[in-house]
């Protein structure tokens, strides 16, 4: 449960989630990564760091140079997060147009 | 198998908005809102207390088959306008949530079809997010009960 809210806060902030949109389509290093902000290089690494330890990217050393790759996986339960209370309140509300369907049928 | 409710939950917000299209007129969908019977119907609930006014209130109260209660919730209603809008504050009691204020808009389509935007507030985003996880844990005693149900037919 702490690590689900640590996503969160994890891509709460705008940098972040930027990084998170960069690696969509193709791993990058993070001198790559931080090439793409103003942002100081440290700060980046930073940025780095706390999208690994959530687990949304994974590092894969490649030579000299390590990779940082988006996992999907834990971008998906993020989506998923959401669907068990859209589907509470979808069978609420089918329920609810159900009853005055009937309702309204026998006015 | 297209989504007729939507949850737009953005990160780190204090609020969240649900919408849903109605195959209801309206009145219908306003109606399902403010009279105790059909509430009790669609929100498995019963309903101790509904004074749809201008600062008036409610109590919804669920118990288990056994007759004890489960689930406690009341809320004051701030304004009321019929098949316009509801906006009521929503209280669980003994669950450790805080209260949230609840925006609902209730929008004609055209004379069969209606819109129905709920906004909730909730005290602070960590609020929100736990509101959100509920439904899995909710979930998992949901089954646990229907299992019990079944176990107990079969004896």
């Amino acid at each position: 449960m702490n690590l689900r809210r640590d996503v969160f806060q994890a891509i709460a902030d705008p940098t972040r989630r930027a990084i998170l949109l960069l690696l969509a389509t193709q791993a990058m290093t993070a001198g790559a990564i931080a090439a793409n902000f103003d942002t100081a290089r440290p700060t980046v690494s930073k940025h780095l760091q706390v999208l690994t330890e959530c687990e949304l990217l994974s590092a894969h050393q490649n030579g000299r140079e390590i990779y940082y790759h988006l996992n999907a996986k834990k971008m998906r339960d993020l989506e998923e997060f959401l669907e068990p209370f859209r589907r509470l309140w979808d069978e609420r509300f089918n329920k609810l147009e159900a009853v005055m369907k009937e309702f309204g049928s026998k006015k | 198998m297209e989504r007729k409710t939507k949850i737009d939950a953005a990160e780190g917000k204090h609020d969240l908005v649900i919408t849903r299209e109605f195959d209801l007129p309206v009145d219908l969908l306003f109606r399902a809102y403010v009279e105790p019977e059909i509430v009790e119907k669609w929100m498995s609930t019963r309903v101790i207390k509904l004074d749809n006014r201008r600062h008036g209130g409610f109590e919804f109260e669920t118990s288990d088959p056994r007759g004890n209660v489960v689930f406690r919730a009341n809320g004051t209603i701030h304004d009321l306008v019929t098949n316009e809008r509801i906006i009521r504050t929503f209280e669980m009691e003994n669950t450790g949530f805080p209260v949230q204020l609840e925006f609902l808009d209730f929008k004609s389509r055209d004379n069969e079809k209606s819109k129905l935007t709920m906004q909730i507030v909730y005290r602070t985003p960590e609020d929100r997010d736990n509101m959100l996880r509920l439904p899995f844990a909710a979930g998992i005693s949901m089954a646990h009960d229907r299992l019990q149900e079944v176990a107990a037919k079969l004896r």
